[in-house]
């Protein structure tokens, strides 16, 4: 039984005509091959979103960004006029890695006045310009203006910090981010600032992990047991819809249900969310008054509304809660068939311990559906590459799977055109 | 009987080894006890923890006193005790096989 309207076409699939409804391959999800021209024309081609402006709260403060898909690591610095700037993290004298610890592979962050380079010393500013040269009169010629920084495209859309790698780019961050991202701003996320982060390595594809978020098909079978027991029944006879899917360019998001924060019927929770007033959709006390919402959260103007789940391409998902706090994911692949999940829960500083405990609650919880979800992907990756099966049914509450695969092959498939239209002209 | 914790949660004390500061070793406490002690710890606590809230939250969050501190990290535990106990039956979330997910941020406080 259909519980929401969808749009006069009879589905949000074939709203969008260009996906078609046939069922799809996943071929871009197995193959080394594609996966080798992802990393050139999406990785390297689009914005991509590398943290927080808090994680940079004074002129100087610094973070690398650790980007194996699109073959660099970056600085992402605050110079000393309080611009963000970000550059390949790369001497420029032999090539050793800029900005790193005790192992070259991690991420660091920190203050500093200059970068310096640990192998011979040449120094940088916080605006990338060569400024000491060890030795500088045994060089032949050495102009240091020539030697400054690879600089990258950085830019920061509603306190989020996006990079470019691709110098031709001339698209702005905020135009990338299209009528989807347009219907986001103005959310308070910069009053939301105390973050619980994780991190796992996932033995998958880094779409196949965005398909685990970006549909809630799954949710009343996959997490049935993290529910009490009559819940876990109410849910899953209930089955999944959403309430609005939106498409445009690259980019997408699915608007949700969710009555349980605060739950109406509190015996359908667990005690423990019963005493902190919390759970997975969150602390049930609104922390601040958002006031009205922008016109694509919460866009089918829904009194049940939960939450709001954007899949900004190619690998940041953001998710804006009903009751005022918000989550990041971000799928950083390391090979075709492995990639580092993140996953960030934003609230408004507690006030008390209460509010603490209840963001606790929802923080903990958080991880041990993350858990669910991810267990199950390093087994369909290698049933995948089985290639046993090779078409897939999608159905209508998996639109935005279809649009994910698409998007992508359709990116490798530009992207082979203008090398084949390049070559052609030499 | 001296206690860690503040005077009025004295009952909790042969509970003190769950008083854990961070997220990774309260979650290694989990997985690494049995259902038996779970179970144990979380019926001490449980019935503490209206007042505990109403204790730490008379206080600064910001400054909060050793004792408090202590109190506090102690119902992190309780909240991740709270799964297996009145769900899974089991330590680990169901159908999470190996699955293993590191906090690497997490408040200061
Ligand atoms: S490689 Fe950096 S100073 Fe030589
Ligand atoms: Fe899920």
């Amino acid at each position: 039984m259909a519980h929401f309207a969808k749009p006069a076409e009879g589905s949000w699939t074939e709203h969008y005509p260009e996906l078609g409804t046939a069922p799809v391959s996943y071929e871009d999800s197995i193959s080394p091959e594609h996966y080798e021209r992802e990393r050139d024309a999406i990785f390297r081609k689009t914005w991509l979103n590398v943290g927080r402006v808090e994680q940079l709260p004074r002129v100087g403060s610094y973070f690398t960004r650790e980007l194996h898909a699109a073959r660099t690591s970056v600085i992402v610095v605050k110079d000393k006029d309080g611009t963000v700037r970000a550059f390949h993290n790369i001497c420029r004298h032999r090539g050793n890695k800029l900005v790193w610890n005790d192992f070259p592979g991690v991420e660091v962050e920190g203050t500093c006045r200059q970068f310096t380079c640990k192998y011979h010393g040449w120094r940088y500013d916080l605006s990338g310009d060569l400024t000491f040269v060890q030795q500088e009169e045994e060089f032949f010629d050495l102009d240091k203006a020539d030697f400054g920084l690879v600089p990258v495209q950085a830019e920061v859309w509603e306190g989020f910090i996006f990079v470019n790698l691709d110098p031709e780019n001339t698209t702005s961050a905020k135009d990338y981010l299209g009528k989807i991202g347009a219907g986001i701003e103005g959310y308070p996320f910069g009053e939301m600032t105390e973050v619980y982060k994780y991190r796992a390595t996932v033995g998958a594809n880094w779409k196949l992990f965005i398909d685990a978020f970006a549909e809630f098909y799954h949710a009343p079978v996959l997490h049935a047991k993290q529910a009490v027991a009559d819940e876990s029944k109410k849910l899953s006879g209930y089955g999944y819809e959403a309430l609005h899917y939106e498409i445009d360019g690259p980019h997408s998001m699915v608007s949700s249900w969710g009555g349980m924060s605060p739950p109406k019927d509190e015996s359908m929770v667990k005690p423990i969310e019963r005493v902190l007033r919390s759970g997975l959709f969150g602390p049930w006390d609104r922390p601040i008054d958002v006031g009205e919402l922008p016109a694509m959260i919460n866009p089918a103007k829904s009194k049940v509304w939960g939450v709001d789940s954007y899949v900004l391409f190619p690998n940041f998902m953001l998710l804006v809660w009903a009751p005022g706090w918000y989550l990041t994911y971000h799928y950083w692949p390391t090979a075709y068939n492995e990639h580092i999940f993140e996953g960030a829960l934003y609230f408004v500083p507690p006030k008390n311990a209460s509010e603490r405990l209840a963001q606790e609650l929802a923080a903990v919880t958080f991880k041990e559906y993350a858990l669910q979800d991810g267990n199950t992907l390093e087994a369909t990756q290698t049933m995948i590459e089985s290639r046993a099966v090779t078409e897939f049914p999608l159905n209508d509450q998996e639109v935005l799977l279809r649009h994910l695969h698409k998007t992508a092959r359709d990116y490798v498939a530009a992207d082979g055109e203008t090398a084949v239209d390049l070559a052609g002209a030499r | 009987m001296t206690s860690i914790f503040p005077a009025a949660f004295v009952d909790l004390e042969p509970f003190a080894e769950w008083s854990l500061e961070t997220e990774g070793e309260r979650y290694d406490k989990r997985l690494t006890s049995s259902m038996d002690e779970m179970q144990a710890f979380y019926d001490a606590a449980m019935p503490h923890l209206e007042a505990a809230k109403d204790h730490l939250d008379a206080l600064d969050l910001a400054a909060l006193p050793e004792a408090e501190t202590r109190l506090l990290w102690l119902l992190y535990s309780l909240v991740n005790v709270s799964f297996p106990v009145e769900v899974w039956r089991q330590p680990r979330v169901p159908d999470s096989g190996a699955a293993n997910m590191d906090a690497i941020v997490q408040p200061a406080v």
